[in-house]
C-alpha cells in the first residue's frame, strides 16, 4: 500500500541561515525554522498537532513545543538512518495527516553540525562503538570516517565502469555553479572549475577529493504537512506529496556499511525506492522536471541517477559530462547547489528546494516545473503542484 | 604501527574475536541448516534457528573493493589498506590488506588470511595469495 497520491501537501517551509558557526543552540535553530514554516503556511503554533524529526536529532519534542508555543500534539514520531531517511520524514508526516491521526504536522531538523559535533571526524568523536550497527567490524580496520566508509562502496562502482575522480568533479562543478546564484547557499558567488576540483586535496585517494564531500553546516529547516484539501485554503500555492517511500532491503545489511549487497556497482535499496515511487504514481523518469539528490559525497549522485532511471547503469558519468543535469537540460539536479553547494542540513534542505521549485519561487527556477523528485537513497519522494 | 581502535565484542560476535585471538577466522554457521552468516545475527534468517556453530573458514578469497585509509588530520606511520574481502565460502568481510604495495592492489586479486598484532589488538589481515591466476 502506498500513500494516496496528492492527498497530503506541504503547506509551509522555513529555515535559518546556513552557516559554519550559528552562535546559538540547536533548539533555537529548530525553533526559528519551525516558527518560520508555520508562519509561511499562514498558521499559528496552536494549529500544529504533530511533530516529526529524525532519530538522530537531539532536539526534544516537548522542549520544542515549549519554545515554539505548540499547545498539544497527538503525533510525535521519528524516522531512522539520518540523511538517508530525510524523505521518510515526509512519508511519516503524510501518513499522520491522511489517516486523521493529526491535522498539521511540523517536520524539523536542526543542528550545529560544523561548530559542535562534526560527523566527518574520525570515529564521530569517539561515540561509535559496539552495536548497533556493529562498529567492531569496521572501526578496528580503519574505517573511521564517513568518507572512508562510503568510498569502500564507491570504489567498486568506479572500477566496474572505469570512472576516475575527474568524473565526480563534473558533478561538483554543476552543484557549485548552481550554488553561486543561490543567496541561501554557503558557496553563493563562489563557483569552481574542474581544475579547482582536481587541485583540491585527496580525502580518500583515488576516490574522493575535498570538493567531492558535502559541507559541514549549522542550521535548521522545517516543513508543515497537512492534507491537500486543507492546504488549498492556506496561504501558499499548493504543493502536493504525490508519493513518498523508504527504501531498505536485507541485502544492504547495514545502511552505512553497505558491503554485503550482491552488486556494489548498483544502489539496490534506491532502486527499490524508485519502483515504489513510480509504481504508486504511474510516473516515469521522463515526467520528472527536477531532481533533488542527496549527496553526502558526489559519487552517490551517479548511483542515484541510475537507480531512479534517468540513465542506464554505468551511464551517469557520460550523462553528466554531456550536460543533462544542468538547469534547462534533461533533468536539472540540485538547482540550489545541494549539500555540496548550499548546505548540509541532512538532506531536508533539498526537500525545501523542491517545494520552492513547485511554487515557482526558487533562486534558480526550473521553468514550468510541475513534478520534482527528492531522493536520499534510502528514502525518496515526488512532489507535484497540480499542473 | 597504525593506531587501532579495538573491537568491542558483544554476545553475538565474541566467538569471532576469540577465534581471531587464536589466529582462526570463524563465521557463524546455522546448526540446523548450515547457513553462513556474517556479520553474525542471533537468529538464522533462513530457518529461524538459534543454535550456531563457529565454522573455521579457509581464509581464501578475493578483493571485492578497497581503499587507502589515511587519518584526516594526523600523520600516519603508514597508510592502511581497507578491503571488502569476498571469501570463497560466499560471505564478505571487511579487513586490511598487508604485505602488498598500494600500486599493486586490484579488485578481484586472490588473497589469503593471516593475523597480526597491533598494540595488543589482534586483527585478521589479508595478503596476496600464491599466484594461481586472478579470480
Ligand atoms: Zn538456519
Amino acid at each position: 500500500m502506498a500513500l494516496t497520491p496528492g492527498a497530503a501537501a506541504i503547506a509551509g517551509i522555513g529555515h535559518t541561515e546556513f552557516s559554519k558557526n550559528s552562535g546559538r543552540s540547536e533548539l533555537q535553530l529548530a525553533s526559528e525554522a519551525v516558527r518560520a514554516a508555520i508562519a509561511d503556511a499562514g498558521l499559528t503554533p496552536a494549529d500544529v498537532d504533530g511533530v516529526v524529526t529524525m532519530t538522530v536529532d537531539v532536539n526534544d519534542e516537548l522542549a520544542l513545543m515549549r519554545s515554539v508555543g505548540i499547545e498539544e500534539i497527538s503525533w510525535a514520531s521519528r524516522t531512522p538512518f539520518g540523511g538517508g531517511g530525510s524523505c521518510a520524514l515526509l512519508q511519516n508526516a503524510a501518513a499522520a495527516v491522511t489517516s486523521g491521526a493529526a491535522n498539521a504536522v511540523v517536520i524539523y531538523r536542526a543542528f550545529n553540525e560544523r561548530s559542535a559535533t562534526r560527523f566527518g571526524q574520525p570515529n564521530g568523536g569517539g561515540q561509535r562503538q559496539g552495536p548497533p550497527p556493529g562498529w567492531s567490524w569496521y572501526l578496528p580496520f580503519g574505517l573511521d570516517t564517513p568518507a572512508k566508509i562510503y568510498s569502500l562502496w564507491y570504489q567498486r562502482y568506479m572500477d566496474a565502469y572505469g570512472l576516475t575522480n575527474e568524473d565526480f568533479g563534473r558533478y561538483t562543478v554543476v552543484a557549485r555553479k548552481n550554488a553561486a546564484t543561490n543567496p541561501n547557499a554557503w558557496f553563493y558567488k563562489r563557483p569552481i572549475t574542474l581544475e579547482d576540483h582536481q587541485n583540491s586535496r585527496w580525502i580518500v585517494e583515488p576516490i574522493l577529493r575535498l570538493l567531492d564531500c558535502c559541507q559541514e553546516s549549522d542550521g535548521g529547516v522545517a516543513l508543515v504537512v497537512t492534507t491537500a484539501e486543507r492546504a488549498k485554503d492556506l496561504k501558499q500555492p499548493l504543493v502536493t506529496l504525490e508519493a513518498a517511500t523508504q527504501g531498505h532491503n536485507r541485502a544492504s545489511a547495514d545502511v552505512m556499511f553497505n558491503y554485503y549487497d550482491k552488486d556494489l556497482s548498483r544502489f539496490s535499496a534506491a532502486e527499490y525506492a524508485a519502483r515504489q515511487l513510480y509504481g504508486a504514481t504511474g510516473l516515469t523518469p521522463a515526467d520528472i522536471d527536477a531532481a533533488m539528490i542527496y549527496e553526502n559525497f558526489s559519487p552517490v549522485v551517479f548511483l542515484q541517477l541510475e537507480a531512479f532511471g534517468f540513465c542506464g547503469a554505468g551511464e551517469a558519468a557520460g550523462f553528466i559530462k554531456d550536460g543533462h543535469i544542468e538547469i534547462g537540460s534533461t533533468i536539472p539536479v540540485n538547482p540550489h547547489g545541494g549539500l555540496l553547494g548550499e548546505a548540509y542540513i541532512h538532506g531536508v534542505n533539498n526537500v525545501i528546494e523542491g517545494v520552492r521549485q513547485l511554487r515557482g519561487t526558487a533562486a534558480n527556477q526550473v521553468s514550468g516545473a510541475s513534478r520534482v523528485l527528492a531522493a536520499a537513497g534510502h528514502s525518496a519522494l515526488i512532489l507535484g503542484n497540480g499542473n | 604501527m597504525p593506531r587501532v581502535i579495538p573491537p568491542v565484542p558483544v554476545r553475538d560476535d565474541e566467538f569471532f574475536w576469540t577465534g581471531v585471538a587464536e589466529h582462526k577466522l570463524l563465521a557463524r554457521s546455522c546448526a540446523a541448516c548450515g547457513l553462513l552468516q556474517h556479520p553474525p545475527t542471533p537468529m538464522c534468517p533462513a530457518c529461524g534457528g538459534l543454535e550456531w556453530n563457529a565454522k573455521e573458514l579457509s581464509g581464501a578469497g578475493f578483493v571485492y573493493s578497497w581503499i587507502v585509509s589515511r587519518h584526516p588530520t594526523q600523520p600516519d606511520a603508514e597508510p592502511r589498506i581497507v578491503a571488502v574481502i569476498a571469501l570463497d565460502e560466499g560471505i564478505r568481510m571487511v579487513a586490511n590488506l598487508s604485505g602488498v604495495d598500494v600500486k599493486d592492489v586490484r579488485n578481484n586479486m586472490r588473497v589469503a588470511v593471516h593475523f597480526e598484532d597491533f598494540d595488543g589488538v589482534t586483527l585478521p589481515q589479508f595478503r596476496p595469495a600464491a599466484p594461481e591466476g586472478e579470480h
